[in-house]
């Protein structure tokens, strides 16, 4: 993408990779009314996108809820405070946790395919014909999977807290045999709609964007060999989990 | 055309299934749990001090849920706080010389306000005011009047409850 320079400097190289990111996120949010048209696409995408990553995603929120149970309750029972296990494991992945492990699955299970698709799109040219056919790439390729990853990560966060509840719930009270109405009681009196569930509702759908915008930007910007594919998807796991990261804590310090 | 269908009946059900996730997480998990919106009558309380109590804190009697705290202020001119609760229209059958106080579930949790019920014939009606109020115990209270009691009269104070116990213990 960059010519060689003669002096590489990481700090100029970063900032040239941000001033890249947010010119291509312009583009993209300039292509999303033209990619109205392709909307039969971005309901296809959110199908690769979302759907397809439920299994993964409802599988690893089980494990994380089995094992926050698991460590919570050994804690919280030195201080004898197991009644708060609800509590805690709600709070924390509402907030936290949720938003950001299933941003970080999501650009492992969905971000790559992106990145690999349109890399050998590009690659194979099918970019330039398409362009030569009239047809904007940036609103029938791009735009598309921008919106369906900001569609499909609120939903797979939601689904990954739920199911991580569950398991949170099996071991402290089907197995560890803490009172039901005390970890549910618990739970609903200290959980609030607006600063713990919608605030990590908001914090997926920026994950989803930034992740999308990451993975679709390595693949348009490929280099259209089958090394640049493959370095391509490295990136985009690598830049997408480190800004995911980044941003989670900027909306943290600015949003609570 | 028939996989396109498949994607899109895919796609409705994921969508479907991420919403009733988050309605359920939004509704069933979070105060909104809490919140019935039945209809309820208030009752008005003054306290010296209600600590950490906050708004939508549950009203109880005898543990149970009654109500919750729907309104919080201070009085500005007799500088105490003015509470108001909703309670549930179906416990209409409060003495009217019934207590209120301010408690803490468990050493550390959260703030309620406890009904006591009185035995007055006469029952409360909306609007009505608790005369009857025991404020929250501040725990740094406590610990100051122990710290300033015991130095105020010397061994006096400790020394009755010792008496007292032994008197007991003789017979």
């Amino acid at each position: 993408m960059s010519e060689p320079q003669p002096r590489p400097s990481l700090i100029g190289d970063s900032l040239a990779q941000v001033g890249a990111l947010g010119l291509f996120l312009l583009s993209v949010l300039a292509a999303v009314p033209r990619s109205l048209r392709y909307f039969a696409e971005t309901v296809r995408q959110v199908f690769f996108v979302g759907a397809m990553s439920l299994v993964i995603i409802m599988t690893c929120g089980l494990f994380i809820g089995l094992v926050l149970g698991l460590q919570l309750y050994e804690v919280l029972s030195r201080f004898g405070s197991t009644a708060s296990v609800g509590t805690v494991v709600a709070i924390a992945l509402y907030r936290e946790l949720g938003p950001v492990v299933t941003a970080l699955l999501f650009a492992g299970r969905a971000g790559t395919s992106i990145t690999a698709e349109i890399g050998l799109m590009r690659a194979t040219d099918q970019l330039a014909a398409m362009e030569m056919m009239a047809v904007d790439p940036m609103a029938y390729v791009v735009a598309p999977r921008f919106l369906a990853g900001i569609v499909a990560m609120p939903l797979l966060a939601s689904i990954f807290n739920a199911l991580a509840i569950f398991g949170a719930h099996t071991v402290a009270v089907t197995w560890l045999g803490l009172d039901n109405g005390t970890f549910w009681s618990n739970m609903t009196g200290a959980v609030d709609v607006w600063t713990d569930v919608m605030n990590g509702v908001w914090k997926s759908t920026v994950f989803g964007g930034v992740v999308t915008l990451v993975a679709t930007y390595q693949g348009y910007t490929t280099a259209p060999t089958s090394e640049g594919v493959a370095y391509a998807t490295t990136r985009t796991v690598v830049s997408s989990s480190i800004l995911t990261l980044a941003i989670d804590f900027l909306m943290t310090a600015f949003l609570m | 055309m028939t996989q396109r269908r498949n994607h899109q009946i895919g796609t409705g059900l994921f969508i479907v299934l991420g919403f009733a996730a988050l309605g359920y997480l939004a509704t069933q998990t979070t105060s909104l749990a809490n919140y019935r919106q039945g209809p309820t009558y208030a009752l008005k309380a003054r306290f010296t001090n209600i600590g950490q109590l906050k708004l939508r804190a549950p009203v109880k009697i005898a543990g149970v849920r009654i109500g919750s705290v729907s309104d919080i202020q201070l009085e500005p001119d007799r500088l105490e706080a003015l509470v108001t609760l909703a309670i549930d229209n179906r416990y209409n059958q409060l003495p009217d010389d019934s207590a209120a106080s301010v408690f803490t579930s468990g050493l550390l949790g959260d703030q309620y306000v406890a009904l006591k019920p009185g035995g007055s014939p006469e029952l409360f009606k909306d609007g009505d005011e608790i005369i009857l109020t025991q404020s929250s115990v501040q725990l740094e209270e406590l610990i100051g009047k122990y710290l300033v009691g015991s130095g105020d009269t010397p061994a006096k104070k400790p020394a009755e409850p010792e008496s007292a116990s032994k008197q007991g213990e003789k017979p």
